[in-house]
């Protein structure tokens, strides 16, 4: 059928089951939003920033587990979406940016609003493409969902040249990809997963150290299947909150420089690591030498590349975990769960030693308290969403996550500015769920202006400001590393969150004590309206443990003396 | 660990901007380049580079899984037995001793291929280390220019 490029893009959104598109028009992509005007396969959310379009067709994905679909103009447009982008490529999360860029012709003169969108992103997407023909469109727009969302999932940049999207052409829009340089491998080598069942059945002291790769793969409930049948405990990476499930009884917890002090020893003191879809983050290991010092590692990763990047694993299995588990469970069939018996007691010492807990105030709310009566009063039926820095520290710990999927924030960009437009995105996933985005007196102000966004398409996400008038996070290095200078980071001067709010066509409350948080929550549940809720916390509360940078897993700072 | 060399191909689709990548790849995760050659495989949408680069095994390990992982990367080798030859372009004066020069050429399997009023170019393909060599070799006769091809390797 002959259409013109911007109406192939349309085509091919709707092929793709896309129902929701977030961006943001201007010059170089105007064709494809007159055809967006036109049709009504999709729906078109207007972020008021292009930064925030992407992080909510993040969101999206993350929440839903779908390709997430964001849509830019060149230059600014572009430039804007980088940081979304690169937020997604470190936390491995499927989507699709379209881009335009200025006509063909102009490719290379320095043209209004033109940069080069392909060289800036190249380290920032899993792939990307400069639609260089209109014949080459279809093609392209089918591989760059299919590179997204397969393999190890990533962000996929299609930068499409305006005349290109006047252009008309024969749209057959592919049913397969052939793609014969990109086949990632989902199996995993049988005789390795042999092997690695005898190291787990010859283990004294076993650990599954779970990571993002679990929910990117959907493979929670193989996990659980497996620390079930070994009685194996496991300790949860930052990415891979809600996988075993809060009540667990063999989940120790997250570990890692805000890692609880059970889940930190235990990957101390492991004989065996068992990782499932994590990568060795430097947030995770501390001192390299000193992390798992006295254990074999088993490693099952799709990306190749994320095997014996940092740590040298002895059991290097190549695959979907999915699928990996399922063989894995089979020879694991006549595991001896006694074996651990006397490894798990040692672990529940630890835990009751130094449990993840904080020192209640009557005087002033505690952040810790917010984020557990939350968790009180929501439990799994809430997405939570958070931005970067103390609160969400706080909110991995303390938050009861039930299932994957249920906590989203970026763990390895660490961007501020994340949580609400992210919230949005989840939202529009998942409208049956209740979204709170847990969040600081710095992160928000970020995208802020996604209250507008939120008003108009009435997407009612609870932004709980946990509010310390600090940049917490850095205050808390300055006072530990910084001799209390507190360069740059007391942010007592702050907006009226309320008057800001509600300025936007949302509502805002102040809330000061445990009976306002409690009545604020409920108010903000029944009127299903964006809100902000300016949560005044304990000012110089730090979050703990604490393993100082470049330090050794077991050396935690448990708490801190003022 | 110990720093090796380390000559690796890596075949890959022909299009505009596949050795962006590579290169991109090497300058964004601070891998070393000595030397980078590309140029189409006939009779095919493919393109062979060769890359000559240093770093400890574990960077190596990392530079081909990193390679592999591009997506129009086909496949990557990481030569161990190979047949490695590299091409040098040496302009001389012409008032150099011309029957030196071709002797020299002679012993590197090379020749003069090219004669100006006021210069001569010779030119000699062999093994990396006997370019070298032979740049050294020439320098007594005062070379106006240097230029070397970088090294295509073809595994055994």
């Amino acid at each position: 059928m002959q259409m013109n490029g911007a109406q192939m893009v349309c085509e091919a959104l709707i092929a793709e089951g896309v129902k929701t598109v977030f961006g943001y028009p201007g010059g170089a992509i105007m064709n494809v939003y007159d055809e967006i005007y036109k049709q009504d396969g999709f729906e078109h959310i207007l972020n008021r920033h292009e930064q925030a379009s992407v992080h909510a067709a993040d969101g999206y994905a993350r929440a839903t587990g779908k390709v997430g679909v964001a849509m830019v103009t060149s230059g600014p447009g572009f430039t804007n979406a980088v940081t979304g982008l690169a937020t997604a490529y470190m936390d491995s999360i499927p989507m699709v940016v379209i881009s335009g860029q200025v006509p063909l012709s102009l490719i290379g003169t320095d043209g209004f609003q033109e940069i080069d969108a392909v060289g800036i992103s190249r380290p920032c997407t899993k792939h990307n493409y400069l639609v260089s023909s209109i014949e080459d469109l279809p093609r392209i727009l089918k591989e760059a969902f299919h590179i997204a969302a397969s393999g190890r999932p990533g962000p996929v940049l299609v930068d499409i040249p305006k005349d290109i999207t006047a252009e008309f052409g024969d749209f057959i829009y592919p049913s397969e990809v052939h793609i014969p340089t990109y086949k990632p491998n989902y199996k995993g080598n049988d005789r390795q997963i042999k092997k690695a069942s005898e190291a787990i059945k010859k283990a004294k002291k076993p650990l599954l150290y779970l990571g993002g790769g679990v929910v990117l793969s959907d493979a929670s409930d193989f996990v659980k299947e497996l620390a079930n049948l070994c009685q194996i405990p496991a300790v949860e990476t930052l990415m891979a909150r809600g996988v075993m499930g809060a009540k667990n009884p063999l989940l120790l917890g997250m570990l890692g420089m805000h890692g609880n002090y059970a889940s930190n020893m235990a990957m101390s003191e492991t004989d065996l690591v068992i990782s499932l879809g994590a990568r060795f983050d430097d947030r995770v290991t501390g001192k390299l030498s000193e992390f798992a010092k006295y254990a074999d590692i088993i490693h099952v990763d799709i990306d190749p590349a994320n095997i014996s990047k940092l740590v040298d694993v002895d059991y290097p299995i190549v695959g979907d975990i999915t699928t990996v588990l399922k063989k894995l469970l089979v020879y694991l069939e006549d595991v001896d769960t006694t074996r651990y018996q006397a490894w798990r007691e040692v672990l529940t010492r630890y835990d009751n030693l130094h449990p993840q807990s904080f020192k209640d105030s009557d005087e002033v709310l505690m952040p810790q308290w917010v984020i557990e009566r939350v968790g009180e009063l929501l439990g799994e039926d809430a997405i939570i969403t958070s931005d970067v820095g103390q609160h969400q520290m706080w909110a991995a710990q303390h938050y009861p996550f039930d299932r994957p999927r249920q906590w989203i924030n970026s763990g390895g960009l660490g961007t501020m500015g994340f949580g609400f437009p992210a919230a949005i995105g989840a939202k529009r996933g998942c409208p049956e769920k209740t979204v709170i985005n847990i969040t600081g007196d710095g992160s928000i102000l970020m995208n802020m202006q996604e209250l507008v966004t939120a008003s108009e398409y009435k997407i009612p996400v609870i932004n709980i400001i946990l509010n310390n008038h600090y940049l917490g996070m850095v205050r808390q290095w300055q006072t530990f590393f910084y001799d209390k200078r507190y360069s740059e980071t007391d942010l007592s001067y702050q907006p009226n969150y309320k008057a800001l709010a509600e300025s936007c066509g949302g509502i805002g409350y102040d809330v000061t004590t445990k009976e306002e948080f409690d009545k604020a929550l409920k108010d903000a549940i029944d009127q299903d309206k964006v809100c902000f809720m300016n949560v005044t916390v304990s000012r110089l509360e730090n979050v703990l443990p604490m393993v100082p940078s470049g330090g050794a897993l077991y050396n935690m700072l448990l708490d801190h003396k003022e | 660990m110990q720093k090796v060399r380390r000559v690796i191909s890596a075949i890959v689709m022909n299009e505009s901007s596949v050795l962006a990548r590579v290169s991109g790849l090497f300058a964004g995760r601070g891998y070393n380049i000595d030397s980078l050659t590309v140029a189409p495989v006939p009779g095919s949408e493919m393109s062979h580079i060769t890359i000559v680069t240093n770093g400890n095994q574990k960077v190596i390990e990392q530079i081909t899984k990193q390679l592999n992982k591009l997506i129009p990367t086909l496949k990557v080798i990481e030569h161990e037995e190979m047949v490695e030859k590299e091409m040098v372009l040496v302009k001389f004066p012409i008032d150099a001793p011309l029957s030196d020069i071709q002797a020299l050429c002679d012993a590197y399997n090379g020749g003069i291929v090219n004669v100006g009023v006021d210069m001569v170019i010779a030119m000699v393909a062999d093994e990396p280390v006997r370019i070298m060599h032979f740049i050294e070799a020439t320098q007594r006769y005062k070379p106006i220019e240097v230029v070397r091809g970088g090294v295509v390797a073809i595994e055994r």
